[in-house]
């Protein structure tokens, strides 16, 4: 389904977030991404629908390339791809049906998504949506008005609704509490088995990438140091992961954050 | 360094000293007593300066005099306001003015959206950037007086002219603030819309506008009120409204028919305030 080719990202400032990456997700299968802050996971998941421009190598899905697309095309494709966000990322001041039908933004013209006229098939497979991540009575409230792992279900939601064929997902639990994690971790695998849905997980949680994960790649400063069975993450492996206590890398991680954020304003700029 | 600083910049000498005559530590004494010679002398020089400064300040006791009683009468006026017998024209002075307010901040305003989208670092391409950067610059290096001065000459005197120099300002003011505003959204969500395969004018209407709208109206609503304010200023230079009417009450020597104007401006000013703040919180 999705297959990266020697994916490689070298930043303007000549940091190596992400070297000869390859690896290949098949159909329906759940990929946990772990390894230490700044290992390149964000900007792995990132490179994939080209919110970070990847510098070396080829990402097949299907069998387009996404790395060699150009804009319009680009934009054509990335609705093969939902993302959900670490913070969430709503529009807080749209509501959460808004939220949900922005996820049809890549399949309507303007006018349509201006005028909030989406065709009837969008907002009854909305409702489907939002009913199934159990949020159905709070369809038009603000998404600013519902608490964190409601806000996350409500990610889900659009994402979904762009009826993708791939799912990305970052760090989905980083800023929620225990059980909720568990919940939107629970939540996430079902409805990935469901629609036979392949994803890619980042996830900082050791236990829960063993618990809800098929699949699990250890990055270690931009190269896949592990990947196998969550049964195989042993102790050794952990360690070759996260280094015994690698403090250089977690201080360069910080950096690296800085530059894939500084990088997707960048392409803000691109888009216009 | 012996090179004498120029005695201007001197500070009077105690202010290096503490009143007792206590030492000051030892970089602060040497610098003391090294400029305690200039200072000296720059006292007097300095009074002399004043002193023949003043003396080229020709003061015409006789003008004073008239002038305070001028003003005497104005404030008599001013408490006595005259309402009633240049009523037509002040009128017509303030219907001008209110619909050059309204009209100039809703064609300003409009203007100002794309103006201030373009001059938006993370949505507007680098040339697109700096020419909008450049307008409002330029709209807002020139003070409304001077643009209005400029437009009567252009096109006569009359609230059109005051309409197209507060339209102007406008822009300078809504588009600035604006480009800021959608300079420093939350990068997150636009991300997100991003991600869906949204166009960039879908990400500017999912994205950029529920962040940056509620700021945007109370913006416009105080600019409404600006714009109120500066078309009693502009009129003077002859751009129409109740700057015009009041212009004329004070050359006529009407200082109570001045001082309704003034009473009228000032009560609508108060009455925008209060309307303004109430609408912005309605808004929110």
């Amino acid at each position: 389904m999705l297959h990266l080719k020697g994916l490689g990202k070298t930043y303007k400032t000549g940091d190596v977030a992400l070297s000869d990456v390859t690896l290949e997700v098949p159909k329906g299968q759940i990929m946990g991404l772990i390894g230490p802050s700044g290992a390149g996971k964000s900007t792995l998941i990132r490179c994939i629908n080209r919110l970070v421009e990847p510098t070396a190598g080829a990402v097949m899905l299907g069998d387009v390339d996404l790395a060699s697309l150009g804009k319009r095309e680009l934009r054509r494709q990335r609705r093969r791809i939902g993302m959900i966000f670490q913070e969430y990322a709503l529009v807080e001041r749209l509501t959460v049906m808004e939220n949900v039908l922005s996820g049809r933004l890549g399949y309507v013209p303007f006018w349509r998504s201006f005028l909030r006229r989406y065709p009837p098939q969008d907002i009854q497979n909305a409702y489907r949506l939002l009913d199934r991540v159990g949020l159905m009575e709070h369809a038009d409230k603000r998404a600013d008005a519902l608490s964190g792992g409601q806000r996350q279900r409500v990610g889900i939601a659009r994402a979904l609704a762009q009826e993708p064929e791939l799912l990305l997902v970052d760090e989905p639990t980083a800023s929620l509490d225990p059980k909720t994690s568990r919940q939107i971790m629970r939540l996430l695998t079902e409805i990935c088995a469901e629609r036979g849905l392949p994803a890619i997980v980042n996830i900082h949680d050791v236990p829960l990438a063993q618990q809800f994960m098929q699949r699990i790649v250890g990055l270690r400063a931009g190269r896949v140091v592990f990947d196998g069975p969550p049964e195989d993450l042993t102790e050794a492996a952990l360690t070759e992961i996260y280094g015994a206590e690698d403090w250089h890398a977690m201080r360069a991680g910080d950096a690296e954050q800085a530059e894939a954020e500084a990088e997707a304003r960048a392409r803000m700029e691109a888009l216009a | 360094m012996p090179s004498r600083p120029k005695p201007r910049l001197r500070r009077a000498p105690g202010w290096r000293r503490s009143p007792d005559g206590r030492a000051l530590p030892h970089h602060l004494e040497t610098a003391a007593a090294d400029r305690d010679r200039p200072a000296l002398a720059a006292r007097p020089a300095g009074g002399i300066y004043l002193v023949l400064a003043i003396g080229t300040l020709e003061v015409d006791w006789a003008r004073v005099a008239a002038g305070l009683e001028r003003g005497q009468r104005f404030v008599m006026g001013f408490l006595s306001p005259d309402f009633a017998s240049r009523w037509t024209d002040i009128r017509q002075g303030l219907i001008e003015s209110l619909t050059m307010t309204l009209t100039s901040t809703v064609v300003g305003v409009l203007i100002s959206v794309p103006i201030g989208i373009g001059a938006a670092r993370n949505l507007a391409p680098r040339a697109v950037y700096y020419l909008c950067r450049g307008i409002i610059a330029v709209s807002r290096a020139l003070q409304e007086i001077i643009i209005a001065i400029f437009l009567v000459a252009m096109f006569g005197f009359g609230p059109f002219a005051g309409f197209l120099t507060l339209s102007f300002a406008t822009i300078g003011f809504i588009a600035k603030l604006l480009a800021d505003d959608i300079e420093e959204i939350e990068e997150a969500q636009a991300e997100a819309i991003r991600a869906t395969g949204a166009s960039w004018g879908q990400l500017v209407n999912y994205a950029i506008q529920p962040q940056v709208m509620p700021r945007l109206i109370g913006l416009s609503l105080y600019r409404l009120d600006i714009n109120f304010r500066e078309s009693a200023v502009i009129g003077i230079v002859g751009a129409g409204g109740i700057g015009a009417t009041l212009n004329t009450a004070i050359d006529r020597y009407e200082y109570d028919s001045a001082g309704a104007i003034l009473l009228i401006i000032i009560g609508i000013v108060m009455v925008a305030e209060y309307g303004s703040s109430y609408l912005r919180k309605f808004l929110q």
